[in-house]
């Protein structure tokens, strides 16, 4: 049986990282890897300091806490800008799971399908990650590298996720695919936010999760976008070459191919939806 | 860690590591079994709780997180004085917990919105709802329950001899709500030693074991196929192919290979690696096509080119009937091994006593445990006690062996009670499937649209072990023309061993299968003589009075006409309705479709009795006893029900002692559909049988009046009233039994295959994204031959709990050895998946059962996967050859119509 550490500061947690320990917050990943066998590693209990939960405002923007629940966060009053968000937190497993899991735990297991990502990614935003030697900041899309591989080096920990208010009026949406209602894993998704200015797109960022090892932004989509007249026509827009950053596979859930086709199809409603 | 926190309103304390789950220590060290673990992985929802008043899964909570705050559980549901709160009494009014083993989770989960909302919608509840996983109910029961909390109208009970026919509350139902029913992991002793099985990863191996020497010294036991007296158990009494514990060979992947004993944190902690087994991988065979390719490796070594069996129905003249039809119809329909995929895991521990080995399990047939441990461990049966769990799901799953035969062989040696409870992937890997087929269908007909001929082919993958496969294999050939009149049919079915899982039994034995061919065969036909796909079917309905296949001519009973005559209003409606939707254009198109089906009600050609007792104690206990295993699906309550109004008294004066093999006589498996039909049958006998010995006892005609008031039994004849002292009188007791008439089928199929069958006819809408390629099933209406409706709840409970899975057969699941695994790959309906389904009743009497009942378990399921592929080809034109149909095989056929059509 390892240590079981539960402390409630952050400081108390970067001290006890001199040595490695599995972070526990909210268990909807840990627990699910270890069915049928006995936990034997030292465990970093986080879901207990108050410092990394809720949402706040800042001068630049929000601040995300890392054990933030996706229950909190769709309940949260928030602007437009985070209305893909909350639908996303709408999305991920059932009630349950929306109870307990964490955002920061979504971004650090780094699945493809992380239901999460593709809106963190939309609102551009940026992971804290903090240590005994001080704190850096870097974007989300820096962050997650691959399957199951993060930035996060030894001794750190997330503390936040950090959203910069945008310049103009921000809309912003989610759609989920998958082969069932509620408790599914995606086989394709898709979230933007669009800043408008004037009846037209100053600014898109969109991305799109499930369809290549990472979520990808789509850059050639968001510069095609920008300037266009912001109406329901908005989806038509949408090409097959903007999906160049995909690299979608076949598995169980569904062929690389298909994944391309709905992936154009999710991203021309959005936009239509979004812009309705 | 000692720790503090408030359970169910009370203070409360826990000592142990801080990592355990809140549902282990719920379970295990704080005696509160409500909460039920179904995958450990937050992928079921059945340990849900409320932790600070939210829902959460107590399989995912950390017991270091749980200090200071607030744990509430099923038990804790009901305030102080109260027997159930208003959640689980308007569970029970709606007949909401079938198994009952997603029912704490389903209450706990319900309870967090009507807290804050005592009237909530049906989004509202299915958002709720939608992270707890039921597989009996189908959901409809349960949304209705909860959406009507506050407004539940009270169930009554019927007074003497009108118990069938009510909508009486499920007799185990207020266990079941409260937490309090047992099942297969739920009353294992403190002192219990525990088994961990190390399971086979490869599909096709040969093995040797090293030196476990070793791990002996650590643990109680290490068992190896050495171990087991006689090493190989099987359904049919000459198939005894499966071993308990491989022996020097493995044939599919998560067959056990061994048994480690010990104390449960011992065992759990040992990897498998740390077990030295040398694996020596060889090329599996996966598929009938590997299975009988010519030079094809064999996977039983007395099974020549892999087969496991064959046979088929001859009449008529197929051949040179075809020659005179005006139109024919052909296809190939291809299904996936399909999972059980029960809430409750497989369960169970066995203790020795004497030279009697006893055995506390989930399982669906007591006797046939019974007879198997006794065969496998060389004593006598009556050296075996089998004392059925509560069971937490079964749907043919639980026909099988799992945990009995380790924990019973381990007991035996070690003096020990021993414990075994399978992991949710375990019990995925190692227990049976649903065969999957390929079935070639070919159908034709005259111009009027009358079927002259059918010439049908099934080939199923039986998997590694024979299993239920000839059942599957004998059933399908009789039913494989589907419930119409047909001068000329060929049927054939073939069974191969491979290297998946051993195919068992499923809910249907394999006509769910058939059905998806032949009702596709029938909707070409009448598409192309531009008949109305419903009065097609009409036309060429079996009536009673028709002779079937195996020429066996119905007397009785045979109701598909009526089913569909109650369709046609809600079928010619909604076409106007979906004609409407489809004008208006979009991506969006919906379809409607209907399955037809008929189902033989127990064995096909074989004995299969039920022997049932009533009892009336000195001291005025009236008891049913009953061998019948309620496996969720009602009859603890029905066979009450049935031998109340064949005694003459009130069914709330029976008590019911049931599935213990001391205890209760043999009565049967509860598969075939055919607990209803036959141990009702034997429960009404047995009801006559007490009845007529008190009506001799009272000197009384046979339309005496008996009330029953503690010892004392009155019997009123007329204007005369009789008492009897049941304290002299008594112990009295009824026996009934009744075996279903049938005869053997020849080489031909020709012969009596079964007694009475059940007919149905199902309807479904729905809507198909055609740029997405997904299906949402809108609306289903059911109308099903039942014969008589001896509970009308607990039959429309079977009806939408058939209907969710064969929904989840068209539309997602598909096991895939070694990839779905557990509840997150494998998918299975949510909520959200189920539409409204509308249960239309016939009762058109079977002669031969109780009160005129027949059987729904199977029946319920068989339509519902050929009505929705019906319509998607209504809305789409996509033919659909192979489930599941999963969004992207939806899309592809969408995308290749469309480059046709340009």
């Amino acid at each position: 049986m390892g240590d079981y550490l539960r402390p409630r500061g952050l400081e108390e947690a970067l001290q006890a990282l001199t040595r490695p320990f599995t972070v526990l917050a909210g268990g909807t990943d840990f627990y699910p890897a270890r069915v049928g066998r006995s936990v034997t590693e030292d465990i970093l209990d986080i879901a207990g300091i108050a410092t990394l939960r809720g949402i706040s405002e800042t001068e630049s923007g929000w601040r995300l806490g890392a054990t933030t629940t996706w229950a909190e966060l769709g309940e949260a009053l928030l602007p437009p800008l985070f209305d893909g968000l909350k639908q996303a937190a709408r999305e991920v497993g059932g009630r349950q799971i929306q109870n307990a899991g964490t955002i920061a735990g979504n971004i650090c297991n780094a699945s493809p399908a992380a239901d999460g990502v593709p809106a963190l990614l939309a609102l551009d935003s940026e992971v804290e990650l903090a240590s005994r030697h001080g704190t850096r900041r870097i974007p989300l899309s820096a962050f997650i590298t691959g399957v199951r591989k993060t930035e996060l080096r030894p001794g750190e920990l997330v503390v936040a996720l950090h959203v910069l208010r945008p310049l103009n009026d921000a809309r912003s949406a989610f759609l989920k695919l998958g082969a069932r209602r509620y408790l599914v894993i995606s086989i394709a998704m898709a979230s933007v936010v669009v800043e408008v200015e004037n009846g037209k797109v100053a600014a898109a960022r969109i991305a799109v999760g499930a369809c290549s090892p990472v979520a990808q932004r789509l850059p050639d989509l968001e510069q095609a976008l920008t300037g266009a007249r912001f109406d329901a026509r908005l989806g038509e827009r949408v090409a097959a070459s903007h999906l160049a950053p995909l690299s979608p596979i076949d598995d169980v859930r569904g062929s690389a191919g298909y994944r391309s086709d709905v992936a154009l199809v999710l991203l021309r409603r959005l936009l239509s939806k979004v812009a309705a | 860690m000692k720790l503090e926190f408030t359970l169910n309103g009370n203070a409360a304390s826990w000592d142990g590591p801080p990592v355990t789950r809140l549902a282990a220590a719920l379970r295990d060290d704080l005696g509160l079994t409500g909460t039920k673990i179904g995958c450990d992985a937050g992928d079921c929802g059945a340990c849900t709780v409320l932790l600070d008043g939210r829902q959460v899964c107590s399989c995912l909570v950390a017991m270091g997180q749980v200090s200071g705050r607030s744990v509430e559980t099923v038990e804790g549901l009901s305030a102080d004085g109260e027997v159930v709160a208003a959640l689980q009494q308007s569970f029970l009014d709606h007949g909401a917990a079938q198994c009952g083993i997603c029912t704490p989770g389903m209450l706990m989960a319900a309870q967090e919105l009507v807290r804050r909302n005592s009237k909530p919608t049906r989004t509202e509840v299915e958002d709720s709802l939608g992270g707890v996983l039921c597989r009996c109910t189908g959901y409809g029961k349960i949304v209705d329950a909860v959406m009507d909390v506050v407004a539940s109208a009270p169930v009554t009970a019927p007074p003497a001899g009108e118990a069938v026919g009510a909508r009486i509350v499920r007799v185990d139902g207020p266990a079941k709500v409260t937490g309090r029913d047992l099942f297969g992991a739920d009353g294992i002793p403190g002192d219990a030693l525990w088994i961990r099985v190390v399971r086979s990863p490869h599909a096709r191996a040969r093995f040797e074991l090293g030196d476990l020497e070793p791990l002996r010294r650590r643990l109680a036991a290490v068992l190896t196929a050495a171990d087991v007296p006689f090493n190989g158990y099987g359904i049919y009494p000459d198939i005894k192919d499966q071993p308990v514990l491989a022996d020097g060979l493995v044939r599919y992947r998560g067959e056990a290979v061994v048994a480690l004993v010990g104390e449960r944190a011992e065992v759990m902690a040992i990897c498998d690696d740390e077990v030295p087994i040398a694996w020596m991988p060889e090329t599996p065979l996966f598929g009938v096509d590997a299975a009988m390719a010519d030079d094809a490796p064999l996977v039983q070594a007395d099974r020549p080119g892999n087969l496991l069996l064959k046979g088929g129905v001859k009449r008529g003249d197929m051949a040179a009937a075809f020659e005179g039809c005006a139109a024919v119809a052909e296809g190939t329909f291809e299904t996936a091994f399909v999972e059980h995929a029960y809430i409750e895991p497989e369960a169970g521990w066995a203790r020795r006593i004497g030279d009697r080995i006893e055995i506390h399990a989930t399982t669906q047939t007591p006797y046939m445990d019974r007879d198997e441990i006794a065969n496998l461990m060389r004593l006598k049966p009556e050296a075996v006690r089998i004392v059925p769990t509560a069971c937490g799901g079964g749907f043919g799953g639980k026909l099988d062996l799992s945990v009995q035969p380790l924990i019973a062989v381990a007991a035996w040696t070690l003096g020990r009670p021993v414990a075994l409870v399978y992991t949710r992937p375990e019990s995925m890997a190692a227990s049976t499937k649903r065969h999957p087929a390929r079935v070639r269908a070919r159908f034709g007909c005259d111009a009027h649209g009358k079927l002259l001929a059918c010439d049908v082919t099934a080939l199923f993958d039986t998997g590694a072990y024979a299993s239920w496969g000839p059942t599957v294999a004998n059933r399908v050939p009789v039913h494989a023309m589907g419930p119409y009149a047909i001068p000329n049919v060929r049927t054939w079915g073939e069974a191969f061993f491979t290297n998946g899982p051993p195919a068992g039994a499923f809910r249907g034995f394999g006509v769910p299968q058939a059905a998806i061919a032949h009702e596709a065969m029938l909707d070409e036909l009448a598409d192309r003589l531009g008949i109305d796909r419903l009065e097609f079917r009409h036309r060429n309905a079996l009536r009673a009075g028709d002779t079937t296949a195996t020429g066996q001519t119905l007397t009785h009973s045979a109701g598909l006409a009526q089913c569909l005559d109650a369709l046609r209003p809600h079928w010619r409606k909604a076409h106007e309705e979906i004609a409407a939707f489809n004008a208006t254009g979009g991506s969006r198109r919906r379809g409607i479709g209907i399955g037809c089906m008929w189902y033989g009600i127990g064995n096909t050609s074989m004995s299969n009795p039920s022997r049932m007792r009533v009892g009336l104690s000195p001291g005025g206990t009236l008891t049913l006893y009953s061998g019948a295993l309620d496996i969720g699906q009602g009859s603890n309550t029905i066979m009450v029900q049935i031998a109340a109004d064949a005694v003459g008294l009130p069914a709330s004066q029976f008590a019911l002692v049931t599935g213990d093999t001391d205890l209760t006589a043999d009565a049967g498996k509860t598969s075939a559909s055919r607990q209803t039909f036959v141990s009702g049958k034997a429960a009404e006998k047995a009801g006559q049988d007490l009845r007529q010995q008190i009506l001799r006892l009272a000197n009384a005609g046979p339309d005496a009046v008996l009330s029953l008031d503690g010892a004392t039994l009155s019997v009123r004849d007329g204007a005369e009233v009789r008492t009897i002292d049941l304290a002299t009188a008594g112990p009295l007791m009824g026996e009934g039994t009744f075996d279903p008439p049938t005869t053997p089928l020849d080489a031909d199929g020709q012969g009596v295959p079964y007694a009475t069958y059940a007919f149905a006819a199902q309807l479904a809408e729905v809507e198909v994204d055609t740029e997405l390629g997904t299906v949402k099933v809108l609306r289903i209406v059911a109308a099903h031959d039942v014969g008589r409706a001896i509970n009308p709840t607990l039959v429309e409970g079977q009806i939408q709990g058939g209907v969710a899975q064969g929904l989840g057969l068209a539309l997602m699941e598909e096991y895939l050895p070694g990839r779905t695994e557990n509840l997150h790959d494998y998918l299975i309906p949510t909520v959200g998946d189920i539409p409204e389904i509308e249960c239309l009743l016939i009762e058109d009497r079977e002669p031969l059962g109780p009160s005129g009942a027949k059987g729904i378990g199977e029946p319920a399921l068989v339509p519902t996967a050929p009505a929705i592929l019906g319509a998607v080809h209504h809305a789409t034109g996509v033919r659909v050859h192979r489930v599941p149909l999963l969004p992207h095989r939806l899309h592809e056929g969408i995308v290749a119509l469309k480059g046709k059509s340009q």
